[in-house]
């Protein structure tokens, strides 16, 4: 349980200071940061690599926003396999589905409630 | 002894701050970053473990797990905490699902004051929807090549 832990902790604090690295030596803004990591757990969810990863650091390489990549990728060769040529299209959302209405949903709620602060 | 600072020249002084700003940042960033990073991945696991716990199934014990932290992000963003934290975890805050979280909520509250629909609504995703778009985007170029592979098999 521990040691299960402990792997979690690790694989989502190497991915996390890779990005800082990044963010330190190449001045590449956080919002880049955010879209080279998708674009990254989706291409290496493709190669085959994501999954080994996964399994060793499971939420830590799921949490991070690489593990949306995954899901995506996941959910459309899980849906090609299922349905064919239409999963292409409808397995990556439907695979990331209660994240994307969550974050619209509660981003909605947040931004709502929240007082804009005086600049 | 650094500490007389108010005695420095100009020169003197810029010295200064380059020294102090030149070695201890990098490292000292990066291992907030992790250890941030880290903690919120441990969040997401612990939330899981005890969904799987209480006989849950574990994909929908990951999805649950993965909707909290979106909460969480967004909660903490309303109540101006996210950022606060931001200032010195750096990128642990930013990649995990809780940034992506309070990259839609922080815009959103920025821009409220230009209305409703114009303001809040299409500046919530100003940066999770290039996420959106790139991710989608590469799972589909993914999802073709998987197609043909199976198909020529």
């Amino acid at each position: 349980m521990l040691m299960e832990y402990l792997k979690v902790f690790l694989t989502g604090g190497i991915i996390c200071s890779i990005a800082q690295v990044l963010i330190d030596k190449t001045k590449i803004t956080p919002a880049r940061i955010l879209v080279l990591f998708v674009s990254l757990g989706v291409v290496f969810t493709g190669l085959g690599l994501y999954q080994h990863i996964v399994d060793f650091g499971k939420s830590g390489a799921t949490v991070p926003i690489s593990g949306f990549g995954y899901s995506l990728a996941t959910g459309v060769k899980e849906a090609i396999d299922e349905k064919g040529f239409i999963g292409i299209f409808t397995g990556g959302v439907t695979a990331t589905s209660a994240g994307i209405a969550a974050a619209v949903i509660f981003g909605f709620l947040g931004a709502l409630i929240a007082k804009p602060k005086a600049k | 002894m650094d500490t007389n600072k108010f005695n420095m020249t100009k020169e003197e002084y810029k010295e200064y701050v380059d020294k102090k700003s030149e070695n201890s940042p990098i490292l000292k960033n990066v291992l907030l970053a992790f250890l941030v990073g880290g903690i919120i991945c441990i969040i997401g696991q612990v939330v899981t473990n005890c969904l799987i716990a209480k006989n849950i199934d574990e994909k929908t014990a990951k999805t649950f797990s993965t909707v909290f932290l979106i909460f969480l992000g967004a909660f903490l963003t309303s109540f101006n905490l996210y950022s606060k934290l931001g200032k010195y975890a750096g990128a642990g805050s930013v990649v995990p699902i809780t940034g992506f979280s309070n990259s839609i909520v922080a815009p959103a509250i920025e821009y409220k004051a230009e209305g409703y629909i114009l303001g809040l609504g299409s500046n919530m995703f100003k940066i999770a929807g290039p996420v959106l778009v790139y991710g989608i985007f590469c799972s589909f170029i993914y999802g073709v090549i998987y197609y043909v592979i199976t198909m020529i098999r």
